[in-house]
């Protein structure tokens, strides 16, 4: 990931969201989708009764809560699970990995086109929930308990964290998968899990606070760290032109007598020092 | 193992060394020599799954060889090279590979994006001008023919200014004004000093083409121009066509003629070895008109590059693998 060019990146990044807009799938995913996990949390905040007790309206905004982070967590998988996958359907695979472009600038450009309009929708579900509870909830505490702060700091560090994640499960598998459809699958479901995470939080069985934010919030960073590492390490282009990485298995005792030495640089030892 | 030094004293652009590449048991291609010079337009033909492509993925950095070694545009082939030779070389896999949501601008863009190409813009236009795309830069690509897709992907190659490019089988599935339009496009690349490294299966295109040709069956079976190869294989001959057919044509072909052996081919044809053709005719002649046969025509006997290859694959017992 080192020596990224910038130029390269948008370059990547820059495609992606062209290809986006003229997918109807993606738009599809990326308006519809949205607004379908909407419809729950809204009605949900709104059923709240002007007698509710304050502990009762937390539990209602922390399931909200939870379903508003379902939205980051599962559009970019789906899109994500298209990334490499679909590249190999159209069989721009090949052509693409022959550029000097790098792997860091391919993953970091496709997540980049992919990250910054699901964590915007995100917000934007977040904040157009506030105004709805502002003018339609019955319970005045609704609108409190949404706004408090460490609320806020949760959905807004949440949101990006479970996308990354996302991004990084779906390319996993899109590098893997051979069919769209599955990729999709598997991403969708592989993007489920840290939401266990904030699930303690949104059901109170931690309580939410800055702290306890912040602490989850470090918590998904170091699963998403973990995960990159894997997605790049996959990132092999010998493996996603091929389906295998035989040059490293096939060691020199493969070799038959009289041929020559093993070309430097692509043994196992020095996996990893080349960017593929 | 054919291997032919090129004099021309300029450094080559590609150098392979005893290059080979295996697949867990199976073997891709194995003991690959061979070099291409600078400006050179350099066919590499074989039967399926000889290796060709494999070849050009691994010299286009994709893949990583098992044992060998090459020097593609001057610079040694290892993972640490990959990004700096995929600078210099471009590659036009056999399928364009465009992005077909995107339009043909859109698709260069995008590549010289990624080449870090500055002034991308008349790079972009002096391309599509070359495969005379200019009219139809703002269409969608899934829009186009398979021919005008292989135009975009050539004007794709051409983007970067490569100094070798990597053609796979550019011709494949086109018709035939398609494939003579892409033939025209690489003719223009010769005189433009590119090196062209250039896989089919279209012996013709190759001979039309190609300055040297090699022909691989996972093992290189032979490298040379198209008629050295021909003079390699086959023995040179004479085709002659008399009106009638000759009453005793052994006493007609013989040694003070110049023909080693002959044998009839039709009622009136007959094709004769002979050393040398060109010296052979003006005797085969004058003995022909002493016989009092009526020559209808007499002529040096072509072997095509078809011949060399179907001669070289069908002695090897894997070919057409």
């Amino acid at each position: 990931m080192i020596g990224l060019d910038m130029g390269r990146l948008t370059a990547v990044a820059r495609k992606e969201v062209r290809e986006y807009r003229r997918t109807p799938f993606i738009i599809g995913a990326m308006t519809v989708l949205p607004f379908f996990f909407m419809v729950e949390p809204v009605l949900t905040i709104f059923a709240i009764g002007t007698t509710v007790k304050s502990a009762s309206v937390a539990k209602g905004v922390g399931v909200t809560f939870l379903l508003l982070l379902i939205v980051p967590a599962i559009i970019p998988a789906t899109v994500a699970a298209y990334s490499v996958v679909g590249e190999r359907d159209q069989g721009t695979l090949e052509p693409l990995l022959t550029t000097p472009v790098r792997r860091g600038e391919i993953l970091i450009g496709k997540a980049l086109a992919c990250v910054v309009p699901s964590v915007g929708i995100a917000y934007f579900l977040f904040a157009l929930v506030v105004v709805l509870a502002h003018f339609f909830a019955q319970n005045p505490i609704v609108v409190t308990t949404l706004t408090d702060g460490s609320h806020i700091l949760a959905q807004a560090l949440f949101a990006p964290l479970l996308a990354i994640w996302s991004i990084g499960v779906g390319t996993a598998v899109s590098a893997r998968a051979s069919d769209v459809r599955i990729a999709q699958q598997l991403g969708t479901m592989a993007s489920l899990p840290p939401l266990a995470v904030t699930a303690l939080v949104a059901f109170q069985i931690v309580p939410i606070g800055v702290w306890t934010a912040v602490g989850f919030g470090l918590g998904l960073l170091v699963i998403d760290i973990a995960m990159w590492r894997v997605v790049a390490a996959m990132f092999d282009r010998e493996r996603l032109i091929t389906g295998s990485r035989a040059a490293r298995r096939v060691g020199a005792a493969a070799a038959p007598a009289g041929t020559v030495r093993r070309i430097q640089g692509y043994g196992g030892a020095d996996h990893g020092r080349g960017d593929t | 193992m054919a291997r032919e030094p090129l004099t021309d004293g300029a450094a080559p652009a590609l150098v392979v060394s005893h290059l080979t590449k295996r697949f867990g048991d199976r073997t891709a291609f194995e003991d690959v020599s061979f070099e291409v010079a600078r400006g050179e337009v350099f066919g590499f033909l074989g039967p399926n799954g000889a290796g060709k492509t494999t070849t050009v993925r691994t010299l286009g950095t994709l893949i990583a060889p098992t044992s060998g070694s090459a020097v593609v545009a001057g610079i040694p082939l290892s993972a640490a090279t990959g990004a700096e030779i995929r600078q210099l070389i471009s590659v036009m896999p056999e399928n364009p590979g465009l992005y077909l949501r995107l339009t043909v601008q859109e698709n260069l863009e995008l590549f010289a994006g990624l080449y870090g190409l500055a002034s991308a813009g008349p790079r972009i236009a002096h391309a599509l001008e070359v495969v005379n795309l200019e009219r139809r830069s703002r269409d969608l690509c899934r829009s186009l023919s398979k021919g005008l897709r292989q135009r975009v992907g050539l004007a794709r190659a051409l983007l970067s200014d490569p100094t070798i490019m990597f053609l796979d089988e550019p011709t494949s599935g086109l018709d035939p004004v398609a494939a003579r339009e892409v033939h025209e496009l690489i003719d223009g690349l010769r005189q433009r000093g590119v090196t062209v490294f250039l896989t089919t299966h279209r012996l013709e295109e190759a001979e039309r083409l190609c300055d040297r040709v090699a022909i691989l069956n996972t093992r290189l079976r032979i490298i040379g121009r198209p008629n050295e190869l021909r003079a390699r294989l086959f023995r040179g001959a004479l085709e002659v066509e008399t009106a009638a057919p000759l009453p005793t044509p052994e006493t007609v072909f013989n040694d003070e003629a110049g023909v080693e052996e002959w044998h009839a081919q039709g009622t009136a044809s007959y094709v004769l070895s002979v050393t040398d053709p060109r010296g052979a005719a003006p005797k085969v002649t004058r003995a022909l008109v002493a016989a009092g046969a009526d020559v209808v025509s007499i002529a040096e006997a072509r072997h095509s590059l078809e011949d060399v290859y179907l001669q070289l694959v069908d002695e090897d017992p894997e070919a057409g693998g």
